[in-house]
């Protein structure tokens, strides 16, 4: 099963919006809650990012019986470090995106944690790519 | 402990979800952090925060957390009691501190997460 979203930069109140539709649909598919709640961590962190740095972005989640691969590519600034942007602590984030409850350097990280296959490519000035895989068993 | 009970401890209203009042809880985490939030693994605690906008209800959506209380008399927004309505998040409204709130229930047998 394959499904796409666009996220635009900037928009707090539909952030989530996909993450919470792809939750929907790996409830009805009867994956175990564990696994979901992985799923939809490490997507609402990603989308949440692309909302406080890009201008926009696009979702990709293609559903298997083994596993789920999102693919969120945005146009933005990129990140310049990625080594430095994985340290927990690290952040870049607005006055807006802190007073939204994020911005505390802990996204990437999270994504990381919560994912079995997680990878960056980042272009400064361009955008930044995230690769993001999860087993269902 | 018993959602019902949590809101006699903090003199909470429920602004939705009066149906689960019966429904029984074990495990707290006060945080305004949603970053924080979003890196506890277990499921089914309730969420005390100071933080009350659409990204307090989204966090609660994909963390699993199926009861808010909201502290020091923030107001709720429609878009908000909507996420809460179709997830079937709990949210109750007090007017006291975090502080307290999280004092309260500690004391009163609700167990931290960490």
């Amino acid at each position: 099963m394959h499904l796409e979203f666009n996220v635009e930069g900037g928009d707090f109140s539909n952030a989530g919006s996909a993450s919470s539709q792809i939750k929907r649909v790996l409830k009805q598919l009867n994956i175990d809650p564990s696994v979901i709640k992985r799923v939809v961590v490490a997507l609402y962190e990603a989308e949440v990012n692309i909302v406080a740095h890009a201008y926009r972005g696009k979702i990709d989640a293609e559903i298997s019986s083994s596993g789920i691969v999102l693919k969120l590519e945005d146009e933005g600034p990129g990140i310049p470090d990625v080594e430095k942007a994985m340290t927990k602590g690290f952040s870049t984030a607005s006055k807006e995106v802190r007073e939204m409850g994020f911005g505390a350097g802990m996204g990437l990280p999270n994504i990381s944690d919560n994912s079995d296959v997680f990878t960056i490519d980042t272009i400064v000035g361009k955008g930044t790519s995230l690769n993001i895989e999860i087993k269902f068993r | 402990m018993k959602v019902s009970e949590i809101c006699s401890l903090i003199e909470g209203v429920v602004v939705i979800g009066e149906s689960r009042l019966d429904d029984e809880v074990e495990y707290a985490f006060a945080s305004d952090l949603m970053s924080d939030v979003l890196t506890v693994k277990i499921q089914n605690f309730i969420l005390l925060t100071g933080l009350c906008n659409i990204q307090s209800v989204r966090t609660a959506e994909m963390s699993d957390v199926p009861y808010m209380i909201v502290c020091r008399n923030k107001q709720v927004t429609p878009d908000m009691l909507e996420i809460a309505e179709e997830s079937n998040i709990v949210i109750i409204c007090t007017q006291y501190s975090l502080f307290r709130c999280a004092g309260l229930l500690y004391s009163n047998g609700l167990k931290p997460v960490y």
